[in-house]
């Protein structure tokens, strides 16, 4: 009882597991010593974590003051919890790997493993809280976690990426703090002083009679300063050093899930303004930045020499079609742009898992250095191709569908708008595909393959969560099951 | 409670103080004084937070106020004089934009701020519109600092100024809940880049903690 007046969930809530599992391991992995433990820990933390987010699809929890799981946040739940598993996995291949090179020590190490479940916690903190303030402190303590986590190779380049991070991203939670104080202040006149003015579910409640105003202020900070950690344009500028120069796993999570969690932060604030009705209307403000972002990235795409760079600006590209869909608005459009999410996380997060080998495996991240990967590497080479295919848009994928209805649902409503979203799609798949045939195919570089046994183990290993993901994003592109999509069909309805 | 009434006009004065330290922090040349000033405008904050904790009848923001008082007044300026003397930094202030020009945008900065937020409280205490305005100049003005400021130092400073205005806006939103959870999150982050400065050695590795250096090098040359 006490802890329910806290706001805390209670020992039978999932929640609690779901939070306290990764917070508590993160604390344990800082002590262990052997890497090897380590990574299996990291491992068995995650599974468990992601087999606990999995009851929250059959039993929900009711909203206490600080926690609440509804329709649209315990399908983002899941995913984290799915690719934070996945991204583990893959990680113990590529930290053993990565430590025969001694690029690590061991007190690195352990700090990586701890970070990645801290990591972990925070931004399932951020999904499940119900109150701004609670998620505003998750977001700034992932913005730390993964600061420390980029700048763990302690080189230049790192350490500039890690400091750009920090700045542009401190600097963006600002603002969105000021927001949320905006926020509050909507809600205290009508709601009264104390926590129920930050909750979301009575604020949505009760929405109608916040001062639109005070609502359209706010939502000009949130937009800027969680647009930042999305990594819209033109605040784009940490998101491709901070991909390229930490550890490939971090990379992995960064695109596939930070990303999420900061857009989630920014559509909750949006569903807010959309219940009170007055206010201006969101829409067009995300339809701007979602298309600067999509036509910036889309050029910037030709002229990456750096494999990691250039997936991070697809990132870029594709949080810019996400934020587009849900600009547009209207069920189709959401819809598009909940499936779009998901299938970026998954497909997004295969590529990273690819890149990771194959910039160990060539030792180099140059694109120009790489050749004939199909050849030298075949299942990895045509898991990577597959993986860059699917992200580019190509049928049957999941990618492909959730892109033609965001078009399809344009063309019906708004055709003009239709046009320069087709034309960046477009330069943004030539740019991808001409990376992808130098990459993939073409005479392999001539290079004895010195591989120990050790290292062919962890390379099935590192391989399984790549095979995975795409196998799921093949099977969503030609079979959505009907429960996911009514489910799908209800969110959208609520995003308005 | 409007003017005339001691808690409001304390407050406005506390407040106003904060943002004239902001103000100040634009025409310095010294790094050492851009340091005291920004000592000077937390314990302005400590102040308002103290009497914002009295006025409210709500005892956590004394947590606040000690948590300004002591962390932001007190260690942070030690710790940065620390820093610039054994990293050996540049100690004068390099400008992106001329102290003028600066302070004009800073004035700028103000009256947007209470024609922006004036109008959009009518309904609030008077108590929280005009320390919101304050507050908002505040955030404003650590932004602008950040952006015509060449030196990675200033520009940290410029930072913690950015967020003792989100501190100001958050201790004078009345009743607001969580307000001690996101000072002692705003100071985890601010010892983790001072932390970061030392520990990476910037000065060593970049030769300078000029942003614009770190900016020129994209890691992306062919």
């Amino acid at each position: 009882m006490i802890d329910r007046l806290a706001g805390l969930p209670g020992l039978d809530n999932p929640l609690l597991w779901i939070l306290a599992l990764p917070l508590g391991a993160a604390g344990f992995l800082a002590v262990i010593r052997d890497w090897r433990v380590a990574s299996w820990v990291n491992v068995a933390v995650s599974g468990t974590t992601f087999v606990a987010s999995l009851v929250l699809l059959r039993v929900r929890p009711a909203p206490t003051k600080l926690f609440f799981i509804d329709d649209f946040n315990v399908y983002l739940v899941v995913l984290t919890a799915f690719v934070g598993l996945t991204t583990s996995i893959f990680s113990a291949a590529y930290i053993a790997r990565e430590s025969e090179g001694n690029r690590l020590s061991d007190l690195h190490l352990r700090f990586y493993h701890a970070m990645y479940q801290a990591f972990l916690f925070t931004m399932l903190l951020a999904l499940s809280a119900n109150n701004t303030g609670v998620m505003w402190v998750a977001v700034e303590a992932a913005t730390l976690t993964t600061v420390l986590m980029v700048s763990l190779y302690r080189t230049r380049e790192a350490i500039e990426a890690a400091w750009k991070y920090f700045i542009l991203c401190s600097v963006g939670i600002g603002l969105a703090l000021f927001g949320t104080i905006l926020v509050y202040l909507a809600a205290q006149p009508v709601m009264g002083d104390g926590a129920d003015s930050m909750a979301w579910t009575e604020m949505m409640r009760r929405a109608a009679e916040f001062q639109p105003d005070l609502l359209n202020l706010a939502f000009v900070f949130v937009l800027v300063g969680y647009g930042t950690k999305v990594g819209l344009a033109p605040l784009h500028a940490w998101l491709p050093d901070a991909h390229a120069e930490g550890p490939t796993p971090i990379s992995a999570v960064l695109s596939g899930l930070l990303l999420n969690v900061a857009l989630y932060a920014l559509l909750r604030f949006k569903m807010l303004l959309s219940a009170n009705g007055h206010t201006l209307s969101p829409g067009p403000l995300l339809v701007v930045m979602g298309l600067s972002s999509l036509f910036l990235s889309a050029f910037m795409l030709y002229r990456r020499g750096d494999i990691k760079r250039l997936f991070a600006y697809s990132s870029i590209e594709h949080m810019g079609l996400i934020t587009f869909a849900f600009g547009m608005g209207g069920p189709l459009a959401n819809f598009a742009g909940l499936l779009h999410m998901m299938m970026h996380s998954l497909t997004k997060s295969a590529i990273f898992f690819a890149v990771g080998i194959i910039s160990q495996n060539e030792g180099t991240k140059r694109i120009a250095d790489i050749r004939g990967l199909t050849v030298s590497h075949p299942v990895l080479g045509w898991g990577f191709v597959l993986a860059v295919l699917a992200i580019a848009g190509l049928p049957p994928m999941g990618v492909f569908m959730s892109e033609f209805l965001v078009l399809g649902s344009t063309f019906a409503r708004e055709p003009l708008l239709a046009l320069p979203l087709a034309i960046a799609l477009l330069l943004a798949f030539g740019a991808l595909i001409s990376r992808l045939q130098m990459m993939a195919f073409g005479e392999p570089p001539p290079r004895s393959p010195v591989q120990s046994s050790a290292g062919r183990v962890s390379g099935i290993l590192a391989l399984t969560p790549l095979w995975l993901h795409m196998a799921l994003v093949l099977v969503a592109g030609l079979y959505l099951p009907a429960p996911l999509v009514a489910w799908f069909h209800t969110v959208a309805r609520m995003l308005g | 409670m409007g003017a005339g009434q001691i808690s409001y006009d304390v407050a406005h004065l506390i407040g106003a103080t904060v943002l004239m330290a902001g103000l100040q922090l634009l025409y310095q040349r010294r790094l050492f004084a851009v340091i005291n000033t920004f000592a000077f405008q937390a314990l302005a904050l400590a102040a308002a937070a103290g009497w914002q904790a009295h006025v409210q009848n709500a005892p956590h923001l004394y947590v606040t106020a000690g948590i300004s008082l002591v962390f932001k007044a007190m260690i942070v300026p030690v710790a940065l004089h620390w820093l610039i003397e054994k990293l050996g930094i540049h100690r004068s202030v390099e400008t992106a934009m001329s102290i003028g020009w600066t302070m004009m945008a800073g004035v700028a900065l103000v009256a947007l701020s209470i024609l922006l937020v004036l109008p959009v409280t009518a309904n609030a205490a008077a108590l929280t519109r005009e320390s919101l305005a304050l507050a908002m100049s505040v955030v404003l003005i650590g932004l602008l600092m950040m952006i015509t400021r060449r030196n990675a130092v200033t520009q940290v400073v410029g930072f913690m100024a950015l967020e003792n205005g989100l501190i100001l806006a958050a201790v004078s939103a009345k009743g607001m809940p969580l307000v001690v959870e996101i000072s002692v999150a705003f100071s985890v982050l601010v010892a983790m880049t001072l932390f970061g400065i030392f520990f990476f050695r910037i000065r060593e590795r970049f030769d300078t903690l000029d942003i614009n250096d770190v900016e020129t090098y994209r890691g992306d040359r062919q």
